[in-house]
């Protein structure tokens, strides 16, 4: 399969190894991988702000970066929820909803990709670590992923997938919400961040970086000994 | 910055950072969690149930005149009077009028959240009239002079001891920490209130159309108590509480009581079905029923929100983060989130969200600026983290960022790749 990635902006720009190891499972399982670098954000931030007259701009101009792609395929759970579900919705009943309906059947998130279209559960990784896993809400709640990124992290040698207390429960991230209301952003990771070092871990896994900020971003404020990792990560490891 | 949202950042603010309280709560919340799950799990088919309720409310109110015409048609049959309020302040006006019409003093109330919604209390108090609450939650946040904090458990938040300390400082009884003797107090307290109430104003669960019954479900047997001893019985119901058939209480019911409060069925299940007749011992003389819209009819009109009239105050969605698989009626919550986001963003646009939005727009229709801009963004990242820059430095009070890297993604494929 020829892929293009879809890498969200502040991947882009904060934590490249995630694309990076998104491509390199990819290229191990035989498959093309192409980069369109006219892409940038999807305009989840302004759909999420309720500013859909601008995010209508940014989805318009994303239909034309990954025109004629054969599939999309992103490290974010929601990312891609906004490419699928929210496109869709976004452009109904203008020129362009044929389009946006037909990239959403395109699109997938990682995890989704490999267990659900390429029927793959073990990518030949190595990872000898205690993990637990994290659900993001887009995830889990729009495109309906949990045992995939489980099936992927129970294939690896030697990794321990340990269940936290909390593992369906919200980061408290929502984007522009951690900053906008930072005392209950705070409040909901101290619940979801407590649960996880509790794990033991040595790692929180997740599908969705940006969830990946915000309990990574506050377990290295607490000090805890629990690191963030993106599941692409975990499953690029091969020594 | 309207009131509202001036109060809620300082709500917010403070129950945040208080530590204690949050564990408290969450632990009254970890009890409900464990019965709700253990409830639903003795369910055939918790989805199906699920699928069957919210068909039930669909039903009613995607049909809502005609429903509504049918179950007043025979209420009224069943010799109660209905009042029709548009708004809050027309509700409080007919409830007015009849306590007034009445010659009435002493009012007792059983939980009622559209009581909250048009704030009749207040102007029931303000008339003149002595109005008690007899659900024990409401009691207590009554003499505490404070709203319900939750509508399934309104004193949740409140320790053993400030109830105790609360009924020595009212009712002058001697301090406890026994559940059992504290509701022993409000119990003898509340049995003479309701012999002396003229009038007894409840809510409704549910509004029968094919027998014109009122569905009331409770755990303490006051609303019993308030419908049946005072000569005149008010209900205050909204009027997308009314359900076609009265088999639609068989799912709606059991599922009210799980998704609200972990329990299979609620303890007193009782349909009124209206005033006293003829050669009945008791029962009230009167029965009234005021139906209130108070924009319900401006949400029916709303196809994308119109669900949230199917919503049948389990108060499920307070006790989660809010989203759809919460809700046991289905309706599209976190969706809603997000449309009322769009609505509010439309209706009064604030002036620093469209300027920040529509630069992030500039910038990201154009990749190489967003390259650049990213490049100096990372650049000066850790400048950045020390001035007072105002979302960034919400962010750096309580959580780190990772360390920028220096070169971006694309600028590392261009080099693999090239």
């Amino acid at each position: 399969v020829r892929v293009s990635l879809f890498v969200p902006c502040f991947v882009d720009q904060l934590t490249p190894q995630v694309g990076l190891a998104t491509a390199k499972v990819l290229k191990r399982l035989g498959h093309e991988v192409e980069f369109r670098s006219e892409q940038t954000c999807c305009g989840q931030p302004s759909f999420n702000s309720g500013q859909w007259d601008v995010a209508r701009e940014a989805a318009i101009r994303a239909l034309g970066v990954f025109r004629g792609a054969e599939v999309v395929v992103g490290p974010s759970g929601s990312c891609v929820a906004m490419m699928r579900q929210f496109y869709p919705e976004l452009l109904k009943g203008t020129p362009h909803a044929a389009e946006a309906d037909d990239l959403a059947s395109r699109t997938f998130e990682f995890s989704e990709f490999l267990v659900k279209k390429l029927g793959v559960t073990d990518v030949g990784a190595k990872f000898a670590k205690k993990v637990t896993y994290h659900d993001g809400c887009h995830a889990l709640r729009e495109l309906r992923l949990k045992e995939e990124p489980r099936q992927l992290l129970r294939a690896v040698k030697g990794l321990e997938l340990i269940e936290s207390e909390e593992g369906e429960t919200c980061c408290g991230f929502g984007g522009l919400f951690s900053a906008k209301f930072p005392m209950i952003s705070t409040a909901m990771v101290q619940v979801k961040g407590g649960a996880l070092a509790r794990t033991g871990a040595d790692y929180v896994v997740s599908s969705d970086p940006s969830c990946l900020l915000q309990v990574g971003g506050w377990l290295s404020r607490e000090g805890k000994p629990i690191l963030p990792l993106h599941i692409a990560e975990v499953l690029a490891h091969d020594a | 910055m309207s009131d509202s949202k001036a109060i809620f950042l300082k709500d917010a603010t403070v129950n945040a950072a208080d530590g204690d309280q949050r564990a408290f709560i969450r632990k009254a919340l970890g009890g409900y969690y464990l019965n709700r799950d253990l409830q639903k799990a003795r369910y055939r088919d918790w989805e199906r149930a699920r699928d069957a309720a919210s068909m039930a409310k669909w039903s009613a109110v995607n049909d809502l005149a005609n429903v509504l015409e049918k179950f007043v048609g025979n209420f009224e049959r069943n010799g109660g009077v209905v009042h029709w309020a548009r708004d809050a302040a027309e509700a409080r006006a007919i409830i007015l009028r009849i306590a007034e019409d009445s010659k009435a003093k002493a009012i007792v109330k059983s939980k009622c959240m559209t009581s909250e919604e048009i704030h009749l209390n207040d102007a029931l108090e303000k008339a003149g009239y002595g109005v008690v609450e007899s659900d024990l939650g409401e009691f207590i946040q009554q003499l505490r002079g404070e709203a319900p904090y939750h509508f399934v458990f309104p004193c949740m938040h409140v320790k053993r001891e400030a109830i105790s300390e609360l009924f020595t400082k009212h009712l002058g009884t001697a301090p406890t920490d026994s559940p059992e003797e504290l509701t022993m107090i409000a119990r003898r307290h509340l049995r003479q209130l309701y012999v002396d109430a003229d009038i007894g104003i409840t809510g409704a669960n549910f509004l029968v159309a094919e027998t014109g019954q009122i569905s009331i479900t409770e755990n303490e047997g006051n609303a019993r108590l308030t419908a049946a001893l005072p000569r005149i019985h008010i209900a205050l119901s909204g009027i997308e509480k009314v359900v076609n058939h009265l088999d639609d209480l068989s799912v709606l019911l059991p599922m009210l009581a799980t998704a609200g409060a972990g329990q299979p069925m609620t303890c007193y299940n009782t349909l009124y079905s209206g005033p006293r007749k003829k050669g009945e011992c008791d029962g009230p003389e009167q029965f009234h029923l005021v139906l209130l819209d108070n924009a319900r009819t401006r949400l029916l009109a709303d196809p994308e929100q119109r669900d949230a009239l199917h919503c049948i105050r389990c108060g499920a969605c307070l006790n989660v983060c809010a989203c759809t698989d919460a809700c046991p009626v289905r309706i599209d919550l976190h969706h809603h989130l997000l449309h009322n986001r769009r609505n509010a963003a439309k209706e009064s646009p604030t002036l620093f969200d469209r300027v920040f939005h529509h630069g992030f727009n500039f910038v990201i229709k154009r990749p190489w600026l967003f390259a650049t801009g990213g490049r100096i963004f990372r650049a000066t990242l850790p400048l950045l983290q020390k001035l007072p820059v105002p979302y960034m430095r919400a962010w750096m009070k309580t959580r780190d960022l990772p360390k920028a890297p220096a070169r971006s993604f694309r600028d590392q494929w261009k080099n693999e790749n090239v």
